[in-house]
């Protein structure tokens, strides 16, 4: 709550800060013999980020530091006063300490001890908050007098904004390039503590699946066996499966939709079609595991064939059928976007709409639709809650797209749900497996997006 | 006596027109792009077709290989013969009305192929060239028609797209020309080009008028004047005036031609 109105007087004094800085500017405009450097809302900008900025900034760091630092004095206070504590102990009543102050609830009696370090605790919140609170306003009215100050006719005010703007954006954008690097490395080194305990040999190379360890160590358990091979090759029995359903029905429907369909039917029907990518995985679970599925296996019966009732045929299928809008709407814009001026050289030389189509405008298209394919692909890959529900947990290194096969995705799900000890090579398997199911992705992701790119430097 | 007879039907068999346009209106939705347009176009001339944006030079030229067709809102009616054939309503398949009567694009649109698969791409779909040496021999004659020959024939195998605006554009007739059509159209076909490329290219026109009947659409009357032959002006719609490049520049009969020629508007 305090927090909010401290958040509230800097946005006043932002605000303040653009219209006294703009004030200003206008008062300077005054003196027409001077012209000003930059427009007027430039000015404005110019002292509302100096206002802003800096505070708002001090403020995220002071956010993101303080309970540590809180934390960290609390504990040392602790371990200066009882020696005899291990560093778990005292982690163990430091997080009493801050639940304490929060109004939660702790798992031993208060005492005078814990009530007191409580306090200090949360006095030293408070100090520090009131700190943060001064520090900040005064950053921000130090920053918006010294702007003021410093608006001149010959303040260059647009290309500093410009310049602290494109910062920001720079800054926003290495988000995502940092979160992507992030995830990388909680999976390499939970991955590296696998590899210390199962070697990368039988990890990569193993046929055989079985991850069951003993929790404790009175207890008897398999002792496990970490081969991936089946995992990936179900993988990409299912993958291949979809890829069977989507590719051909998703090309199709975007040539339709980009050659034959009149404008009223595309209108109606591509947004139609793209609700099909809108459906939760979930609900396609469902669909496959209570309807697809059981067809199958119903009608395998019929025919005299045994087929499982979670088998990879049916969670391709509806994998397939969920990544068609991927498909057919990537297809169809590119499709789209080649130029009429092609299709209009292809009929002035007598071709007919299909010779045009074969001839020029799929080929024309083809990197696109690579691309497209790929990006369905890896999406296919990591696809996780259809195959949970659809394709069973068996481990069956086979071909037969009627047994039951299963995942990479599926066994990390399996892997990290419920109780679980952390450090066991059952647990850090998933990682292992997250890790190079992600180089998979990543390395179809770089080729597709390699084969996009090269098309668009295609015409112009 | 019956000799000359002879002859002279001779003669008026071959200034029978190649392309006869009579009574043709073009609407697009509600409003009309041409009015009733009445032209005869002769074998192996050139025809220029001049007149100001917008005023239904390109839809005239668009309607005799039926490239409207493409275009949903687009109507055509009237007759437009082609030796004699009515090419809107006889039946006649527009992709063998187009085989007959090619055209050449205002930007040059070179296929993202190959030089060679640029050229060979007509004759591959009417089954023109029967072999591989045939199809061979059918590109070098149509580059070599197309001036272009001694240009690219070490890099046909290299694509299309990558030689200059005024290749490509020479590409784009050589590509037009390989499956043999009687009728070429060009729409403005050197207004993306600089000024040699344009000469190279109305030199190529002269040239090809031996064995072709050109129609020509053209925003430079200067151009008209070097490459035609017969002059049609059109104005909001409307044909204006048609006749002998010559006699068209120097004096035309309309007023508007006149004021148009004389650069007063347009």
């Amino acid at each position: 709550m305090e927090q909010l109105a401290l958040f509230f007087a800097l946005i006043f004094l932002i605000i303040l800060g653009y219209i006294l800085g703009k004030g200003r500017a206008v008062a300077l405009s005054g003196h027409a013999y001077h012209p000003l450097h930059s427009r007027l809302p430039y000015y404005g900008l110019y002292t509302a980020i100096w206002c802003g900025l800096p505070s708002l900034l001090l403020m995220a760091g002071w956010m993101a530091f303080e309970p540590a630092i809180a934390e960290a004095i609390v504990s040392s206070k602790l371990s200066a006063s009882n020696q005899n504590l291990t560093s778990d102990q005292i982690t163990l009543y430091v997080n009493d300490v801050i639940n304490l102050a929060s109004g939660g609830i702790i798992s031993r009696e208060v005492n005078n001890d814990l009530q007191a370090a409580t306090d200090s605790y949360i006095f030293f919140r408070q100090i520090s908050y009131f700190a943060m609170a001064v520090v900040a306003i005064s950053l921000s009215l130090g920053g918006l007098f010294s702007s003021l100050k410093s608006i001149s006719p010959d303040l260059r005010a647009r290309n500093k904004v410009e310049k602290i703007i494109s910062v920001v954006m720079m800054a926003c954008s290495t988000i995502a390039i940092l979160t992507t690097v992030g995830i990388v490395f909680s999976l390499i080194f939970e991955t590296l503590r696998f590899f210390n305990k199962v070697p990368l040999t039988e990890f990569l190379f193993g046929l055989h699946w079985s991850p069951q360890t003993a929790l404790r160590t009175d207890q008897v358990g398999g002792s496990g066996s970490f081969g991936a091979v089946p995992l990936f090759a179900g993988t990409m029995l299912i993958t291949f499966i979809s890829m069977v359903v989507a590719v051909p029905v998703g090309l199709m429907s975007a040539i339709y939709m980009s050659e034959y369909a009149g404008k009223k039917f595309r209108a109606f029907a591509k947004p139609l079609l793209e609700i099909l990518a809108g459906i939760p995985t979930v609900v396609y679970g469902f669909f496959a595991a209570l309807t697809v599925a059981p067809f199958f296996r119903n009608s395998g019966e019929f025919f005299g064939l045994d087929v499982s009732s979670e088998s990879a045929l049916a969670a391709g299928m509806v994998m397939g059928i969920m990544i068609i809008p991927f498909i057919s709407s990537l297809s169809d814009d590119v499709m789209n976007s080649v130029p009429q001026s092609l299709r209009d050289a292809s009929y002035a030389m007598g071709a007919t709409k299909s010779e045009t189509i074969t001839k020029v405008i799929l080929p024309a298209a083809l990197p696109g639709i690579v691309g497209a394919v790929l990006l369905a692909m890896s999406r296919a890959i990591g696809e996780t809650m259809i195959v949970v529900m659809a394709a069973g947990l068996a481990a069956n290194l086979t071909a037969n797209p009627l047994e039951a096969v299963t995942t990479v995705t599926v066994q990390i799900v399996t892997l990290l749900v419920g109780d679980q000890e952390f450090d066991s090579a059952k647990t850090l398997a998933a990682f292992a497996l997250g890790l190079l199911l992600f180089i998979v992705t990543l390395a179809m992701n770089i080729v597709a997006l390699k084969v996009v790119r090269k098309y668009r430097e295609k015409y112009d | 006596m019956d000799m000359q007879n002879f002859k002279t039907r001779e003669k008026a068999a071959m200034a029978e027109p190649k392309i006869i346009a009579r009574d043709v209106n073009v609407y697009y939705g509600q409003s009309q792009a041409l009015k009733s347009i009445e032209l005869d176009i002769a074998a192996n001339e050139v025809t220029a077709l001049i007149g100001p944006s917008g005023c239904g030079k390109s839809t005239f030229l668009r309607c005799i290989n039926r490239m409207n067709d493409v275009i949903e809102s687009c109507r055509v009616e009237g007759r437009i013969t082609l030796e004699g054939i009515d090419i809107y309503n006889s039946g006649l398949d527009p992709v063998l009305l187009r085989a007959r009567v090619g055209m050449v694009f205002q930007k040059p649109n070179p296929f993202p192929k190959s030089i060679y698969d640029n050229i060979a791409y007509g004759p591959r779909l009417h089954g023109i060239a029967s072999g591989k040496d045939e199809l061979e021999a059918t590109v070098e004659s149509s580059l070599r028609r197309a001036g272009l020959w001694e240009e690219v024939k070490d890099r046909l195998d290299s694509p299309g797209t990558g030689l200059s605006g005024g290749q490509q554009q020479r590409l784009c007739i050589a590509r037009a020309i390989a499956v043999n059509p009687e009728v070429i159209l060009m729409d403005e076909p050197c207004s993306a080009l600089d000024p040699i490329a344009t000469a190279k290219i109305e030199e190529l026109i002269d040239e090809l008028r031996e064995n072709f009947t050109i129609v020509i659409v053209t925003h430079s009357m200067q151009q008209a004047a070097r490459v035609s032959q017969k002059t049609a002006f059109f104005h909001l719609g409307e044909l204006v005036e048609v006749g002998e490049t010559d006699k068209l520049f120097t004096s035309p009969e309309d007023q508007r031609t006149q004021g148009y020629i004389t650069g007063r508007f347009g």
